[in-house]
């Protein structure tokens, strides 16, 4: 029998399952997709956020574990648990070694990404560079892998799950979140440990939360996250904690496709600019604070707009002054020709122009600060990098909320154990809940997967070890 | 030459146009950065026009490193191949800055070239040496200028080489003339390492992807072998030259003396490392590069390992009845490289060498674009 069985196959799986192994423990990991589309979300991430006291290889400066936690506890709202946080944030200090000797390769932050130097360790070539690194050690170590392996189902007897059902998904129903599919294969094990996500990529599940809305989401992440794991473990008693409700949302390129866009349908131009909704209006202040600190409001503000749509709109003195978004905007030599092409009514268009043209005081734009560039008398008002649209050409680009992850997971404790269970351990998306409650700050679900899959791995493989229960 | 390759000084060829298509996706998204100099060089620019794809797709490798680690890779729709969209306009370019141009039609048509040059070298080499036989004694131990007098051969393999040189300058300055290179001299030296050291035939450190996403450094140490070995037998010649003029020392030289130790170690790298890379070269995975360029590929390096491998069977036979026949093959072989220097895979070196240059120098110059964090 196998000793432990890791379901899910993206950066937490590896980790618990490179741990077990080490510890000698017989795994096998169960990933949903095909090889080609292995690594689930972690092949969209690029760094990890790791405390450290002086500068470490990439890490400048330094990192302590107060201010980690304080950039934790400022953008949760202090919602986390304290000791499994401080925990994360103290291992984090030194889990790139063992990341270094499984094939991962770290680099300085990447163009356009200076603010994160201090905090945030890149993976060379991204996290698909990571997980491929990863599953190559796998193979060496001897764990068994299996690829389009959706868990369909979990065998529990009383305390204990005792095996996972694999399912068997066909062509025509693939990406049918509510199809039932036929078990192929049942797989026990000792210990389980379960890193399969959240369930962001189940839109009739989101559409619970946010009603049709969610219709016109896009899911940053792999179209393998639907959550049939996660909903399994809560039913069979396993205790809830986040937010059903919420997933983190940011404002990307509404031409972005459903599912997997990743990094590059980020529309970076927000704060040069201003952004309307469907009638042309204006609805919140796109001057608040450096991008990278806004960017995940307005996922959540454009989806309270009709039809989840917006435009963000910048005339030629924000050209090429932003990270080049990967569809070009649409481009008119005037600001009623723009408006056409956008489908947004002309004349309340013009008015909202007009009005927040009037509004802007002349100052000294720098994009690299705060600067002076505001709007006076003007609701919303617009409190940095004013300036007015009246150069062209102008272009606008659409924007919809796109998914990045849910926060909905289950309870853990240090071991990463499942609370209320014998022998099941959690790891990843699917227990982040535990340390950010809500909001995100750059690299920390990688920090959160990394350090929680490994304790998952060595604590299956222990309990496997002392498990003489009949099989 | 074809329609696309005639305008393709005024307009995006369809190789370009998906190359330009795909620095348009990883602009936005940079995850590839450390890998090597393409990406930095194209983080320089928001749109990619035809001299900046030739530019980047020579900069290129080919090392494989970030189709493995791109998250839009098919089966994404995005569906992004950095290696082969460079491969295809790469060999597009050498066609199109190929001097003269109706040559650069040789690169459709690689096997039917190396056919051709192999051909021709062998009815010259064995026509000279066979019209001169006659008026040679042929007695006692054969010199090689019994087959073919010195002076022959130096006007004979001179004027092809010098050809060679001439076309390969002049597709060269083509090159350089479209590229708005950064005027600042300088740079020489750090390209020189960079070219000399293969820094970016690494993928970042770890190497070159073969037939998986595993890392590996052996195509690099072939290649160092192929390249280093090349230039011992250029020393060898060279060295053979100067004795020649110089001392007046006539060839077939001692087993111990500079020009042959040079040419055997040479020799013996060329052999080791082309055979290498012919072997990665079929297990590489078809889709890191341009399936049509297979033949380029092969072709370039069977006729670098059979230079290497005929000038070895030449050391070996020289004193035996068989050294007539291993000189005219070794002498074919030879000419046949010469004559295809310029409208083979042997440009690789000259149009990267000059990108790597190129990018040296833009990066001693000040980024133009100063873009907002994102």
């Amino acid at each position: 029998m196998l000793d432990v069985l890791v379901i899910g196959g993206g950066n937490a799986a590896l980790c618990a399952a490179l741990v077990a192994a080490e510890a000698g423990a017989k795994v096998m990991l169960l990933e949903s997709s095909a090889r080609e589309e292995r690594g689930g979300n972690s092949i969209h991430t690029r760094n990890i956020r790791c405390m450290h006291d002086e500068p470490q290889d990439v890490l400048t400066d330094a990192y302590p574990e107060d201010e980690y936690f304080e950039d934790l506890l400022r953008v949760t709202k202090g919602i986390t648990n304290e000791a499994l946080a401080r925990m994360v944030i103290r291992q984090s200090s030194n889990c790139r070694s063992w990341m270094r000797q499984h094939g991962v390769r770290f680099q300085p932050s990447l163009g356009g990404t200076l603010h994160l130097s201090r905090t945030n360790a890149f993976f060379l070539g991204g996290g698909k560079a990571l997980v491929n690194a990863y599953y190559r050690s796998a193979e060496r170590l001897g764990i068994q892998i299996r690829y389009q392996s959706p868990v369909v189902g979990l065998e529990c007897k009383g305390n204990r799950i005792v095996a996972a059902l694999i399912g068997e998904p066909s062509a025509a129903d693939r990406d049918d979140v509510r199809a039932d599919w036929p078990v192929r294969e049942r797989i026990e094990a000792k210990s389980i440990v379960i890193a399969s996500g959240g369930f962001e990529s189940n839109i009739p599940w989101l559409t619970e939360a946010w009603g049709e809305a969610a219709a016109n989401f896009r899911i940053r992440g792999c179209r393998f996250n639907r959550g049939r794991v996660l909903r399994q473990l809560i039913d069979a008693g396993a205790q809830a904690i986040g937010d059903p409700t919420q997933c983190h949302a940011v404002a990307i390129d509404a031409r972005a496709p459903l599912y997997d866009g990743g990094i590059v349908t980020r529309v970076d131009c927000v704060s040069l600019g201003i952004v309307v909704n469907t009638a042309g209006e204006r609805f919140y202040d796109e001057g608040e604070d450096f991008w990278p600190k806004r960017y995940a409001i307005w996922g959540r503000l454009v989806a309270k707009q009709a039809g989840q749509l917006a435009w963000s709109v910048i005339d030629s003195q924000a050209h090429g002054r932003f990270m080049p978004p990967v569809f070009p905007g649409e481009e008119a030599q005037s600001l009623p020709e723009l408006a056409r092409k956008m489908n947004v009514p002309v004349e309340p268009f013009m008015k909202t122009i007009e009005t927040y043209n009037d509004a802007v005081v002349p100052g000294h734009f720098d994009h690299a600060v705060l600067d002076d560039c505001h709007t006076k008398g003007l609701t919303p008002s617009k409190t940095h990098w004013a300036l007015r649209l009246e150069k062209p050409p102008y272009r606008a680009y659409p924007l919809r909320p796109g998914i990045t992850f849910t926060y909905l997971g289950v309870k853990v404790d240090e071991d990463a154990k499942v609370l209320g269970f014998d022998n099941v351990y959690a790891a990843g998306e699917i227990m982040a809940g535990n340390v950010l409650g809500q909001g995100y700050v750059a690299g920390i679900g990688m920090t959160i997967g990394t350090i929680f899959g490994r304790i998952a791995g060595a604590q299956a493989a222990s309990h496997a070890s002392r498990d003489h229960a009949p099989s | 030459m074809t329609q696309a390759s005639s305008f393709r000084s005024i307009m995006l060829s369809p190789a370009q146009a998906e190359g330009a298509r795909v620095m348009g996706i990883c602009n936005s998204c940079r995850y590839c950065e450390g890998f090597c100099a393409v990406f930095p060089a194209m983080e320089r620019r928001l749109d990619f026009k035809s001299t900046d794809m030739d530019y980047l797709a020579n900069l290129c490798h080919n090392c494989g490193a970030c189709y493995h680690a791109c998250q839009y890779a098919p089966p994404h729709e995005f569906a992004l191949n950095v290696p082969q969209a460079m491969a295809k306009i790469r060999k597009e370019s050498y066609a199109y800055y190929a001097w003269p141009s109706a040559l650069g039609r040789l690169y459709q048509r690689q096997g039917f070239a190396l056919s051709l040059a192999l051909v021709l070298a062998f009815a010259v080499t064995m026509f000279v040496a066979n019209a001169l036989i006659g008026s040679t004694a042929v007695q006692g131990q054969l010199s090689f200028y019994a087959v073919m007098p010195h002076e022959t051969m130096v006007l004979l393999f001179g004027s092809v080489f010098l050809f060679a040189i001439l076309a390969m300058t002049i597709g060269a300055i083509r090159f350089w003339r479209e590229q708005a290179v950064p005027t600042q001299a300088g740079a020489g030296k750090e390209s020189l390492a960079a070219i000399a050291s293969l820094r970016y035939l690494d993928g970042g450190g770890d190497g070159c992807v073969e037939q998986s996403d595993a890392p590996s450094l052996a195509r690099r140490h072939l290649h160092h072998a192929t390249f280093y070995g090349f230039m011992l037998c250029f020393a060898s010649t060279s060295v053979a030259t100067l004795y020649h003029y110089g001392f007046g020392w006539k060839a077939p030289y001692d087993f111990l003396s500079l020009p042959v130790i040079l040419g055997t170690l040479g020799g013996l790298l060329m052999c080791l490392g082309t055979a290498g890379l012919l072997m990665l070269r079929f297990r590489r995975d078809p889709r890191l590069g341009d399936p049509e360029q297979f033949p380029m590929d092969v072709g370039f390096i069977c006729l670098l390992f059979l230079v290497a491998f005929t000038g070895l069977a030449l050391l070996v036979l020289r004193d035996t009845s068989a050294m007539r026949a291993s000189l005219i093959i070794h002498l074919a072989t030879v000419m046949a490289f010469f004559l295809l220097m310029p409208y083979s895979k042997f440009v690789h070196g000259l149009y990267r060498g000059l990108a790597i240059l190129k990018h040296q120098r833009e990066q001693k110059s000040p980024n133009p674009l100063g873009l907002a964090e994102g």
